[in-house]
């Protein structure tokens, strides 16, 4: 028996599940796909919000910009890139400008540093690739870029390595409140309990609660696409530019990526759940309107190295729910079951502040209430084990690493210069990579303009001798069904 | 520090070291980054190669066999599975190449000139775009190459392929004789972009259709490729509503196209020519930088590893020339593609480092018959290629003879397609 | 008999015809000599070199690269692929030692196309 199960391994699971690790619990962290942070997490805009547009008053606005505050520490920690940038709305009208002094109030509500409304003259200073039609924007210093799913990996495995457990393919199917009050989650793998239950399931998030308790939120995905544009041109904008928001979202963005990429997307299209498939009308789309704002895009469509899709979960109201908008953390009508959902953006941003509360202000008093005493975890370590990224690394650093661990000599990812040593580690931790899409995320082979043509041969070799497998057994992602290989050539 | 270093040890590398050491250049080095010498031939294990140079079909491993064994008999250094960082170009003109392997670590290797034959690369899923999941099954055939020739594993058994290159009519009879069922080829444009021999034994041997003006509009399957959706389309390349037919599949192999890989040229600060998408080289294949010279697949993709050789060997002479001094640098003639060409190799021409003529090298934008390309200086017409037919898949070798150039001092070489005259 | 096929003698690819049996063919479609000789030969004894691999054990990688020394009949090719599938060879390989003799009773050798030092 756990004390507390949580359902669901993506940004806003595990970061609970670290949080809850820095005391006495037994916790256990649940997910039905091959990898953590592989859905929702996965793929998103990848940036850190300064905080502007969520409304002051709710959750969204209470976390997000203390949440962009403890990117750095927890970033620094976890060995995960992280860059301020600063962010642009970039407006084309007087209408458009009066709707950027409405943002700018409420990021002052919000507790947002560091913003201001820059006119003409100085938009175009500071980025010179923008349409010249551009005539102001808000500016704010604090906007940054991450990697999500590499802060997901990694939050995941500073929890494991403070004792959570982790189990992956375990999808829930059913889950049981038993007399006891305790729950038994029945999984695709095995039947777990646990007293107090996290549902952190994302998109899923209300057909998980719907087995336990009447529904009293929906959740609909909604899909974004996007494009990656080598690194040739990653440096076209400078700071992350969102159009003006409308009713419908923050429309589509250009932005630079951490790994020093071009990202722009996303659209919002309902969706079934699961559904990440691109469409080309929406990728039409994209393109049409990143290039109002940056028209000098189109010279450099022929440098797109890949195109995705994500999903964001949002609340909406039907005939049995209603909803504010805001993220849903809360202990749910149901005793003992927390709803950590409705987690869309500025989630990424919030987490660190979201997870705090979560734990401070709804786990821990729920513990209390019924009388657990919780004990603080003294060994806990906030820090992973460093990861060292060979290719950042001085001239003399690099000779050193090299003589301490010769694999460090050896590149495989010839376009992200990623060596047999940094893939190794990734495998060899908790955590760790267990297939091809797994090495991607964690260190970057595959990420980069060869979109792994060169090194998927190799990576698939390297896992099957760390794993002690043959490379048959290797996955590209999804276990079982997402195969590479389908036998060998002779019949041997 | 070392006369030339040659980054790449592929056909181009190994033909450019062979030359510029019997031109009496003698400290040579070679870095390759894979785990031995010849490069992408040695996963080429079909036939085809080498009829120009030996006269005879060899495969792709024993084309690089031979450069291998004449570089080995020239005793040319080497050192493999050695990754080139970056290059920089000191002011005294030194080039310094930044490169690690497992036993040398972290090294700086200084030389008088460098030549770069890093090859290309293919163009992937992600480039083109395809709408769908992105699940696993979708290779490149270069990389499918590799898992079934080296590495002895099969990529999948029921495939379609995207593009008629040739490394996909290659990779189509391949897995056929490997027992895999190729369902089609798909090319979106009206003809092939692969020789008409591949397809002739690589698809009409086998009876696999090749869908010309078809492309893939759509690739089902969430973890694995399940099937993909198959379109024709009109003669601006869109798809036609209305003719979509669904192909179950596991496999979608991609060969759609190779891109010469310049990074390492990009942060030299070597000048890349926008309709090659490689380094501008002069006719001895020198680079903007002096001692820095390209050839091969790392200028422009070759249909033919023969010229691959014939242009390295360019390269190698030219890197003697300039180590001993002797390489003139006054550019006299620049070329330019003319209507019906895509582009031209060289970009410029000494005519004092000529012997006798100048290959260049080209690509016609669209197939035809009872068509010649005049060379032109100004309006005058120097020379004339005349051949039955011109197809974009065959790039055409156009010799221009020194004694011709001479008559102008300097000016433009413009390509032009025409009609043949009466 | 009739069939159409493209030439390969040369990058015109001339689309020919060849009707006719036996030692009896008229070839239509052609430019050249090239091509009569071309569509008689394939109508009578298409032959191909088969390139493919084989089993090597104790080399740096699993498969040694080889081909049939000659044309063998295109009717053969699915069997001496079968039978090439059995073939185990140790390193080392020179390039030109012959893997398998007389392959499906055509009378010629395969032989591999690379050296492999045993490592």
């Amino acid at each position: 028996m756990y004390d507390i199960a949580i359902i669901g391994a993506g940004i806003a699971g595990s970061y609970v599940a670290r949080e809850l690790a820095r005391y006495q619990l037994n916790v256990v962290l649940i997910d039905g796909e091959n990898d953590v942070a592989n859905q929702i997490t996965k793929a998103n805009s990848a940036i850190v919000h300064a905080g502007y547009d969520a409304v002051p008053g709710k959750k969204k606005g209470l976390f997000n910009a203390p949440g962009n505050i403890m990117y750095e520490k927890v970033c620094r920690d976890l060995g995960v890139p992280f860059k301020r940038t600063g962010s642009l709305v970039v407006a084309h009208t007087e209408r458009e400008m009066m709707t950027l002094q409405r943002l700018y109030q409420r990021g002052v509500m919000n507790g947002v540093p560091d913003m201001r409304i820059v006119f003409q003259d100085e938009v175009h200073e500071m980025e010179e690739n923008l349409a010249p039609d551009i005539c102001g924007a808000l500016y704010a210093g604090t906007a940054g870029l991450v990697s999500p799913y590499e802060l997901g990996i990694k939050v995941a495995e500073n929890a494991v390595d403070n004792g959570v457990e982790l189990k992956l393919n375990h999808l829930v199917t059913n889950i049981a409140k038993k007399d006891d009050g305790t729950f038994k989650i029945e999984t695709t793998e095995e039947d777990i309990e646990a007293k107090y239950v996290v549902n952190a399931a994302g998109v899923y998030a209300d057909d998980i609660y719907k087995m336990v308790g009447d529904p009293y939120f929906k959740i609909l995905a909604r899909r974004g696409v996007y494009f990656i544009f080598d690194k040739e041109i990653g440096d076209l904008v400078h700071n992350v530019i969102f159009p003006c928001p409308t009713k419908n979202g923050k429309g589509i963005l250009v932005s630079p990526t951490v790994h020093g990429n071009l990202l722009i997307g996303p659209d919002a299209m309902p969706v079934e759940k699961g559904d990440i498939d691109t469409t080309q009308d929406r990728l039409d789309y994209i393109k049409a309107n990143a290039l109002k704002n940056c028209p000098e895009l189109e010279h450099y469509f022929n440098k797109i190295i890949r195109s995705y899709a994500g999903t964001r979960n949002t609340p909406v109201a039907d005939t049995y729910t209603t909803t504010s908008g805001d993220f849903i953390i809360e202990e749910s009508p149901v005793k003992n079951f927390v709803n950590f959902a409705g987690y869309e953006s500025p989630g990424l941003t919030s987490a660190p502040a979201s997870a705090t509360y979560c734990v401070e202000d709804v786990i821990l008093p729920m513990l209390e209430r019924d009388g657990v005493h919780v004990e603080e975890n003294k060994d806990f370590n906030p820090k992973t084990r460093p990861h060292i990224i060979f290719n950042q690394l001085s001239d003399e650093d690099k000779k050193k690493a090299i003589e301490k661990d010769p694999r460090y000599g050896k590149i495989i990812c010839r376009c992200e210069s990623i060596t047999e040593a940094e893939i190794v580690d990734v495998i060899n931790r908790n955590v760790g990579a267990t297939t091809v899409r797994g090495v991607t995320k964690r260190c970057r082979p595959g990420a980069g303009r060869c979109q792994g043509g060169f090194c998927q041969p190799r990576v698939v070799e390297i896992l099957a001798r760390e794993l002690g497998c043959d490379m048959e057994d290797i996955m590209y992602d999804a276990k079982d069904k997402g195969y590479i290989l389908s036998g060998k050539t002779k019949n041997q | 520090m070392y006369d030339i270093i040659v980054i790449g040890g592929g056909p181009a590398g190994l033909a450019a070291a062979v030359e510029a050491k019997k031109e009496g250049v003698d400290n040579i080095l070679i870095l390759e980054r894979d785990r031995e010498l010849g490069g992408i031939l040695n996963q080429c294990i079909h036939n085809g190669f080498g009829l120009h140079t030996f006269k005879e079909q060899l495969t792709g491993p024993e084309y690089a066999g031979r450069y291998i064994d004449m570089a080995m008999d020239l005793k040319i250094p080497y050192k493999l599975n050695t990754m080139v960082l970056d290059m920089e170009r000191k002011d005294d003109d030194t080039k310094v190449v930044h490169a690690i392997n497992e036993e040398d670590g972290y090294m700086a290797l200084e030389a008088k000139a460098v030549i770069l034959t890093m090859g290309c690369r293919e163009r992937t899923a992600g480039a083109i775009g395809i709408p769908g999941f992105r699940p696993a099954g979708v290779f490149t055939a270069g990389t499918a190459q590799r898992f079934i020739n080296m590495e002895g594993y099969m990529t999948g058994k029921e495939v379609v392929i995207l593009g008629s290159g040739d490394i996909g009519l290659i990779m189509a009879r391949r897995m056929t004789l490997e027992g895999a069922h190729v369902k089609c080829v798909c090319e979106i444009m009206p003809y092939s972009n692969g020789l008409t021999r591949n397809i002739v034994q690589c698809l009409d041997d086998f009876n696999i259709p090749l869908k010309l003006s078809h492309t893939i509009t759509f690739i089902h399957g969430k973890d694995r490729v399940e099937a993909v959706d198959v379109t024709q389309v009109d003669e601006n390349l869109k798809p036609i509503p209305g003719t979509t037919e669904t192909i179950p599949c596991d496999t979608l192999l991609l060969s759609v196209g190779l891109i010469p890989e310049n990074e390492i040229s990009r942060g030299a600060g070597v000048e890349i020519d926008r309709r090659t998408q490689g380094p501008s080289i002069s006719e001895l294949c020198e680079t903007n930088l002096p001692g820095v010279f390209a050839a091969g697949n790392v200028v422009h993709v070759h249909d033919l590893v023969d010229f691959v050789s014939q242009e390295a060997a360019l390269a190698g002479k030219g890197a003697a020339r300039y180590v001993k001094g002797h390489l003139e640098e006054d550019i006299n003639f620049t070329t330019v593609n003319g209507d019906g060409i895509g582009n031209v190799v060289p970009e410029k021409i000494t005519v004092a480092n000529l012997d006798d003529s100048v290959n260049c090298y080209m690509r016609v934008r669209k197939v035809s018959t009872d068509t010649v390309i005049n060379c032109y200086i100004g309006d005058e017409k120097i020379a004339t290629k005349k051949a039955r037919k011109f197809v974009p898949a065959e790039m055409v070798n156009f010799k221009i003879k020194k004694s011709d150039l001479e008559k102008y001092h300097d000016g433009e070489l413009k390509f032009v397609v025409e009609p043949k005259e009466a | 008999m009739k069939k159409e096929m493209v030439c390969i003698s040369c990058p015109m690819g001339c689309h020919l015809t060849v009707e006719g049996e036996g030692d009896n063919w008229t070839v239509t479609g052609n430019s050249c000599k090239n091509g009569e000789r071309y569509g008689i030969q394939e109508m009578t004894d298409p032959r191909r070199i088969l390139p493919t691999t084989v089993v090597i054990k104790g080399a740096m990688i699993s498969r040694l690269p080889v081909k049939t020394a000659q044309e063998i009949p295109k009717g053969k090719l699915f069997d001496a692929m079968d039978e090439l599938s059995k073939v185990v060879v140790e390193a080392p390989v020179k390039v030109g030692d012959v893997v398998l003799k007389n392959v499906c009773d055509t009378g010629i050798d395969v032989i591999a196309t690379k050296t492999m030092p045993a490592v």
